[in-house]
């Protein structure tokens, strides 16, 4: 009987002690993961250079109402801020994000610098129009209001291929700027059609290595895992090696008879399908096989005593219940895919980009952290409603 | 002292059935047997003996290395188990997780057509004989044991099965629940006039349950014939130790007149005993005596067999105590008696038993088990 004082605070100790072996890993998850991961996306959402070179200027925004002109006490503040920020060398963070929305801020904000530092007068919209005469336009103030943070839309709406017109509307960006959305249902669509494939292709080797003896399965599953052993770089290049016009493949078609001119295979959407199911193979068949191992054998041999034909007995009794498996591959599987852009990269062509590779061009290339972040974000997105279907799934058809 | 099937014609019949699994030692060897409509028979036999092999070249899920199975004269061969319409009720159920019990019991009503308010009627019916009204909507993992096992009874017979292969069916339970499903098990067979094959190594459930038992050992059938028939007339060393409780005495047959035998035992004690089979002075014979049959005292009624010996040890048991008595010889022969005893262990007392209960078998004689 657990019931002295000193017994009970032993199992309460007990209770606990498990978390505290595991205290490192989550310190270091939270650390070297989470944190970071939640810095970076904060950045799709927050604002916050216009407001650190510029923060009396950010402040007096953020009390206008955004019609017409601000007050004309804005001038002075900014006028000031402008060639402080050019002292502290702030000043190209401010510049490079006013140009993210209206192209031309830029070179304005150097301009009116050099003219502040060149002893030009700033009392007046006026003495500001002297410099240059965008500063008279409501959309440059508009611009710069919104952009005073701390909380943005900018990111996310450009990553939709929208932006708040000077009237504070969602609007459509120019059709020559509008990629982002072509990108994010290509990337979609891809993914969708690789766990589609994989399911496709790894449902009978699944089948097939929770069926055969162990003696014939245990090779097999090695063979299964033997990309895991490769790096996705040596997979992908071989594909090359495999599919382009004077590769293997064309080379023996072409030698057999078979084609005249070598076939496309790859530097297109094909291509991509080919390397990116056979990347991703691995992470359907393995959940997949855990759950089709789960079943009794002896579930066949009932369903084919009571009368089931093998059709009907894989159809009613062994598919239902390998489906949490197969959704839970397939989840994987085009969670993956969504996250890919070496291989799109290597065996794709231009309109086969997946919205991985413009993150990690705003991330790398530009310095563009709040687009590289609101696009992640968009990325999350869906693949949070994936893992609550998922769960779904799993509760309403018992393992 | 196997009797033939009470019915006439057999309605399964095995006929020089033989077993072999990819080049091992046959699984079940010369398998004669023949199934009465709507007897119950049982195999019994130790783990290993081939017991399921049987059933299952029955149900169709093997076949058989050389001979035949009919079922009403027509020969089984080829015929896949889906087509066979045969109830199998598996040692661990088998039930479908994914459905709840009533659709459990529907799937062969379902591939066979039946739908609707008609296969409805027919759930309702089947789960009401194993007394699980109500339970429909459960799933099987919401079930105790028992329930299992009753779903899968009603699973097997809903479709009207020619015959109903049962696996050691209620080996997972515990022994009160195992005797109730038994009597549950047997009403259910006479109310409905079923054919049942059972499988069992549990020899007192074979005893309860079976018309008839089929013994089996290493692949072989060693006797088949009515509970009672196994049990007072064993034909073979084997069946007599298996069925039942036995003590083994083994001997040289010293002289054999007629219907009995004396045999000569360790530490030179000489008993009368029944030969089971041809057996001549000089022969190695095991003589098999059951603990009920040892009777305890020096004031016997007229036994032929008297012999003084000493306690090893006595074991109460509520209803019955046993007592285990060492011989001078040094062989030890259990006795089962309804009285108290209130013997120490090494106390001296005498035991006897007469000739008729004691049976001789000879040795070597006796299946690999
Ligand atoms: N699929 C198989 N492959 C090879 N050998 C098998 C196979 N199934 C059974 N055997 C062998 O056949 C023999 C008989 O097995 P079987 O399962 O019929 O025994 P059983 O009487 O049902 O035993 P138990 O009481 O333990 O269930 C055993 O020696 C077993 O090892
Ligand atoms: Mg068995």
């Amino acid at each position: 009987m657990p019931g002295s004082p000193t017994e009970r605070a032993g199992a309460a100790r007990r209770d606990w002690w498990p978390f505290a072996l595991v205290a490192p890993l989550i310190l270091f998850l939270a650390a070297g993961f989470l944190i970071p991961v939640l810095m970076m996306l904060s950045r799709g959402v927050t604002d916050h250079e216009l407001a650190s070179a510029w923060p009396e200027t950010a402040q007096a925004l953020r009390g206008w109402d955004g019609a017409g002109l601000p007050d004309e006490t804005v001038v002075p503040i900014l006028a000031a801020e402008i060639v402080g920020a050019r002292k502290a060398g702030h000043l190209n963070l401010v510049a490079n994000r006013l140009n993210y929305d209206r192209v031309g801020s830029r070179s304005l904000v150097y301009r009116t610098a050099d003219a502040l530092e060149g002893g030009a007068p700033a009392r007046s919209f006026a003495d500001l129009a002297r410099i240059d005469p965008r500063w008279s336009e409501a959309g440059q103030w508009a611009s710069m209001r919104q952009a005073a943070g701390p909380l943005t839309s900018f990111y996310l709406l450009a990553s939709l291929d929208r932006r708040l017109s000077p009237q504070g509307a969602v609007e459509r960006v120019e059709a020559e700027q509008a990629v982002f959305v072509d990108i994010l249902l290509r990337t979609f669509k891809i993914s969708a059609v690789v766990a589609l494939l994989c399911a496709l292709l790894g449902y009978p080797v699944a089948y097939l290595l929770a069926t055969l003896p162990p003696r014939l399965a245990n090779p097999l599953l090695i063979l299964v895992l033997l990309p895991f052993w490769t790096s996705a770089l040596v997979r992908t290049t071989a594909w090359v090696v495999l599919l382009q016009s004077e590769g293997v493949l064309n080379g023996f078609l072409i030698g057999a008879g078979l084609i005249e001119a070598p076939l496309p295979l790859i530097y297109n959407r094909l291509g991509v399908y080919i390397a990116m199911t056979h990347v991703l193979l691995p992470f359907l068949v393995l959940p997949l096989y855990g759950v089709m191992k789960g079943i009794s054998p002896v579930e066949m041999r009932a369903a084919s005593s009571l009368g089931a034909g093998p059709v009907a007995a894989f159809l009613k009794i062994y598919l239902p219940q390998t489906l949490p498996g197969l959704a839970a591959g397939m989840i994987i599987v085009f969670t993956l895919a969504l996250g890919y852009y070496i291989t799109p990269a290597l065996v794709g062509g231009g309109a086969d980009q997946m919205v991985s590779g413009s993150i990690a061009f705003y991330t790398n290339q530009t310095l563009n952290w709040g687009m590289a972040a609101a696009l992640s974000l968009l990325l999350l997105l869906p693949l949070g409603l994936m893992l609550f279907a998922g769960r779904y799934l799993a509760r309403t058809v018992p393992a | 002292m196997s009797l033939p099937p009470q019915t006439g014609t057999a309605f399964v019949e095995f006929a020089g059935v033989e077993k072999v699994y990819d080049g091992g030692a046959p699984a079940v060897a010369g398998l004669d047997l023949e199934i009465a409509e709507g007897e119950f028979v049982t195999l019994l036999g130790p783990s290993g003996s081939g017991k399921t092999t049987t059933l299952m070249m029955l149900a169709g899920f093997e076949a058989p290395s050389a001979g035949d199975i009919r079922l009403q004269g027509r020969s089984l061969a080829g015929k896949p188990p889906h087509r066979r319409n045969m109830g199998v009720v598996f040692q661990n159920y088998a039930l479908f997780p994914h459905m709840n019990v009533e659709r459990n019991v529907a799937f062969p009503l379902g591939v066979r057509g039946i739908r609707g308010a008609q296969a409805k009627a027919k759930v309702e019916e089947a789960l009401a004989l194993v007394d699980l009204d109500g339970l429909g909507a459960r799933r099987p993992d919401q079930l105790s044991g028992g329930q299992r096992q009753r779903v899968a009874l009603a699973r097997a017979l809903v479709f009207e099965p020619d015959i109903v292969l049962m696996d050691e069916p209620l080996g997972a339970l515990d022994r009160q629940l195992r005797e109730r499903l038994q009597v549950e098990i047997k009403r259910i067979q006479r109310r409905l006039g079923l054919t049942i094959l059972y499988v069992t190594h549990d020899q007192a459930e074979a005893l309860t349950l079976s018309d008839r038992i089929a013994v089996f050992a290493g692949g072989r059938l060693q006797q088949v014939g009515s509970p009672k028939a196994i049990y007072e007339h064993p034909r073979n060393a084997f069946v007599a130790g298996f069925v039942g409780e036995n003590n083994g005495l083994r001997g040289i047959v010293t002289r054999r007149n007629g219907s009995s035998c004396e045999i000569r035992i360790a530490g030179d004690l000489v008993l009368q005993a029944t030969p089971v089979g041809p057996l001549a002075p000089g022969d190695a014979v095991t003589a098999t005596i059951r603990p009920e049959h040892v009777r305890l005292g020096p004031d016997l009624a007229a036994p032929c067999n008297l012999f003084s010996a000493r306690v090893d040890d006595v074991a109460y048991h509520g209803d019955h105590s046993r007592v285990r008595a060492l011989l001078p010889g040094g062989a030890a022969v259990t006795l089962r008696s309804e009285e108290r005893i209130e013997l120490g262990a090494s106390e001296p007392l005498t035991i006897g038993w007469c000739a008729e209960a004691c049976l001789a078998f000879a040795d070597g004689a006796e299946p690999r088990p």
